[in-house]
């Protein structure tokens, strides 16, 4: 069952007596949908019959349109009069790593802020973008609109503003209580012009929770920032920049002693040693936020100055969440910490903790649920700093594991099936052996039977992404056994289309595909026609397709839009097909295409 | 050097970059107990970049692709692959020359010099740079340069052969820098990783005005 929010005609259920004998008063139901919350419940009952979906829709509170150019701000809005919080979800994710050309959707957000202007929205309170190019001219607009009860505004992944959007929101949002700017690709400015946002919110006190701006590149003036959190006494949770040193945050702790997540910035003091903060005052000061046991997120560490790292030894024992992929942190220096984590639910770490740092882990963080290994050096040629044994005895440690993202230069197929028999929970297994079409580094052979076990033991598995060397059968076994799978990533992997007819014609519950460079050509691509409009998207990229099989899929699929992506450099006369990206739309096809997207 | 961004290009230019400061470091990983010897930082760049060298030729010899000895042009880096976003793959690399100029610069400084990056290039440092006599400044883009060599070249080509009917290159001018703290600083003394982290703007000044700077270095 999709999640994807979209007006699917109600199959008719029974021709029409008089009256129906299941004929509910519109209003009773929805007062019973109300109580409906999860986002596939409330498709589910969309689809039952037409009052059904007419109640579920009037009712719908939590709207999430998981790609952005599948429906229409006009339409979302006409459908769901009482949206309060909107989702709106917009780029591939292997936009990130810079296969889309940029520029590829610009405007996409833009009839969305024009809509949201005109009051299209009247109840909304919450907006959350992820991956969507938002301008400063879009924030302005939104800001200057939305009454004083809009509260909470999210931009994950998101690009293209600047600190001038960023005050407009900070002026005119007067009842705001959330503002995430997480990984944020904001605009490069002129020193001269940047604008100090946090100045810009009004003197009052504020009901702010959240304020997050860890992504953000230019400095905040701290005074600003301090009287900010000073008139925040709703503050739980504060994630500053890296423009904020070890002195100034220790400051800003004793502001808001009752902070859940914090961001802690820079983690180094000021050079100049005029702040003079010592170990023993970020102890204190640690000690005074952990002492009501509210803190439990520590994320940051953006510029580690490495001999504070133990002072958070001692709010260890309540954290839930410990992000420290910005930190090369050494397996030493994990080690003086990370014992009294036991509560730990979710990990981040790069790789230079090693093998051994994991061991570590997997010795004291027994109820660890999601962990993320992440390469000090992204590259194929890196030293290789953790391996197959430090995934082993992660999945030896933690056996209620039910996410890993694990990059590493090899690994072995004995590692990963021991890690699908310990870990059965797992829901998301992302391993990414960096060394493009690595085999088992002990045997030599495919990971094929590493993944295979993946998706045979671990039942409950939705989200999986492949590397390594990977022949057919790998597929074969995803197909046959990845029947809970939603989301696939694969890459450098396969022999022939048959992997691809495997996971197209196995995984049923597939919504989200993304391939790329593997010898899939158009026989593959058609063996999914029957699927593709339960998909949100296909991404394929450096695969065999060509424009007769993309044609023909759109031929066929008429609602399908079928977008052909040509990377640099142009070369409209080929037949082959640098990037496939198709989605289904109720909208038809967009118009702001820039010249190297080709719509079928 | 033109600072067209070709993603793919600029992208290959962080893996490079990558390569050439990570290989110089004694292990991957920051660590400050390792003992690197105290000497001058020039003394510590070179060592950087010999082992840099031999790391690179060791490189030849493990994988068959075709590659040339120096450093900066290693084996071709697939676009998007690692799957790491880019600007988790610029961070380390900034903490990286971070480390090496550690000594004389400024972080915050550093890091307000390098903003959040475009999404398809590699952190841009751009510097103004004025020549005494020009009607009009420039600016250069640090990052695009990997040594002071390709930065005087760069010099010339912008400033000398449009502009100065007599001089013919920079021999005549002296190249100067202000620094975070604001002094006037002549171009050459400290690695180049250090001068782009501290250089603010770029000054040329005609010879006879640099006076009191003493015999300055060929850059």
């Amino acid at each position: 069952m999709s999640e994807e929010d979209e007006d699917q005609p109600p199959p008719p259920k029974r021709p029409r007596a008089s009256p129906p004998a299941d004929q509910v008063l519109d209003n009773v139901l929805e007062t019973v949908l109300q109580f409906l919350d999860a986002p596939g419940d409330r498709s589910a009952a969309s689809l039952v019959c037409r009052s059904w979906h007419r109640a579920e829709s009037a009712t719908r509170e939590a709207v999430a349109v998981r790609n952005i150019l599948a429906a229409s701000a006009a339409r979302t809005a006409r459908r769901f009069p009482r949206a309060r919080s909107l989702l709106l979800k917009g780029r591939p994710r292997f936009a990130d790593f810079n296969l889309l050309p940029p520029g590829w959707a610009a405007s996409a957000f833009r009839p969305w802020a024009a809509a949201i202007a005109a009051a299209a929205f009247p109840a909304l309170t919450s907006l959350n973008l992820k991956r969507i190019p938002v301008t400063d001219a879009d924030l302005e607009l939104i800001a200057r609109a939305l009454p004083a009860t809009f509260l909470e505004l999210s931009l994950l992944l998101c690009d293209g503003f600047s600190s001038h959007g960023l005050a407009s929101i900070a002026s005119h949002c007067r009842g705001l209580r959330v503002l995430n700017v997480v990984e944020c690709d904001m605009a490069v400015e002129d020193e001269q012009e940047v604008v100090d946002w946090v100045a810009a919110f009004p003197p009052d006190p504020t009901d702010l929770e959240s304020l997050s701006f860890e992504c953000y590149g230019y400095a905040v003036s701290f005074d600003a920032l301090e009287a900010l959190v000073v008139r925040s006494p709703r503050l739980k949770r504060l994630g500053v920049n890296q423009h904020v040193t070890l002195g100034q945050l220790r400051r800003l702790m004793t502001h808001a002693p009752r902070l859940t997540h914090l961001g802690t910035g820079a983690f180094r003091p000021a050079d100049g040693g005029d702040e003079g903060i010592d170990f023993g005052e970020m102890v204190t000061a640690f000690a005074n936020s952990g002492r009501g046991r509210t803190l439990v997120s520590l994320s940051g560490f953006r510029d580690l100055a490495q001999e504070y790292l133990p002072t958070i030894a001692v709010v260890c024992i309540n954290l839930r969440t410990l992000d420290l992929s910005y930190a090369p942190v050494t397996p030493n220096q994990i080690v003086m910490f990370i014992r009294q984590c036991f509560n730990l639910e979710t990990l981040w770490v790069l790789d230079s903790v090693r093998d051994e740092g994991l061991e570590t882990v997997a010795m004291y963080c027994k109820k660890l649920r999601s962990l993320r290994v992440m390469p000090v050096v992204a590259n194929e040629d890196a030293d290789e700093l953790v391996s197959e044994v430090g995934l082993a005895a992660i999945s030896r440690g933690c056996r209620d594991l039910r996410s890993i993202l694990y990059f590493c230069q090899s690994m072995t197929n004995a590692a990963v099936i021991d890690m699908s028999r310990n870990c059965p929970e797992l829901k998301v297994f992302r391993l990414c052996i960096m060394g493009r079409h690595q085999p088992d580094h002990e045997t030599g052979e495919p990971m094929d039977e590493g993944f295979g076990a993946i998706v045979q033991n671990c039942s409950k598995l939705t989200r999986l992404s492949t590397s390594g060397h990977l022949t057919d059968r790998a597929f074969e076994y995803i197909g046959k056994y990845g029947k809970s799978l939603r989301t696939l990533s694969v890459a450098f992997a396969g022999n022939s289309d048959r992997a691809l007819q495997h996971i197209l014609q196995g995984c049923s519950k597939l919504e989200k595909l993304e391939i790329r460079d593997c010898p899939f050509g158009d026989a593959g691509l058609l063996s999914g026609m029957h699927h593709f409009y339960n998909m949100r998207f296909v991404w394929m990229s450096g695969c065999n397709l060509t424009l007769q099989g993309c044609k023909e899929v759109a031929r066929q699929l008429p609602r399908m839009v079928v977008e052909l992506i040509n990377g640099p450099p142009e070369d409209e006369r080929t037949e082959d097909v640098d990037i496939l990206y198709m989605y289904r739309s109720l909208d038809g096809p967009r118009e702001d295409v820039p010249p190297f997207v080709k719509i079928l | 050097m033109e600072a067209t961004v070709d993603y793919m290009k600029a992208a290959e230019a962080d893996n490079l970059l990558a390569t050439e400061l990570r290989l110089g470091l004694p292990g991957t990983s920051n660590d400050d107990h390792k003992a690197t010897p105290p000497c001058t930082p020039r003394g510590k760049k070179r060592t950087a970049f010999d082992a840099a060298e031999d790391a690179a030729v060791e490189e030849v010899t493990n994988k068959h692709d075709d590659v040339e000895a120096a450093p900066p042009v290693a084996k071709a880096q697939v676009v998007g692959w690692p799957p790491v976003r880019s600007y988790r793959k610029s961070c380390f690399q900034q903490q990286q020359a971070k480390q090496i100029s550690k000594p004389t610069s400024n972080n915050k400084e550093e890091a307000a010099a390098a903003p959040a990056p475009a999404s398809n290039a590699a952190t841009p440092s751009f510097v103004k740079v004025s020549m005494d006599g020009a009607p009009y400044l420039r600016k250069v883009d640090l990052r695009m340069y990997k040594g002071y060599r390709e930065l005087r070249e760069a010099l010339e080509a912008m400033f000398v052969s449009s502009n100065n009917g007599g001089a013919a290159n920079l021999s005549e001018f002296a190249v100067t820098y202000e620094d975070k703290d604001g002094d006037l600083m002549l171009v050459g003394d400290v690695p180049f990783e250090m001068f782009a982290g501290t250089c603010k703007k770029l000054r040329i000044m005609k010879r006879s005005e640099a006076t009191g700077l003493g015999s300055p270095r060929q850059i």
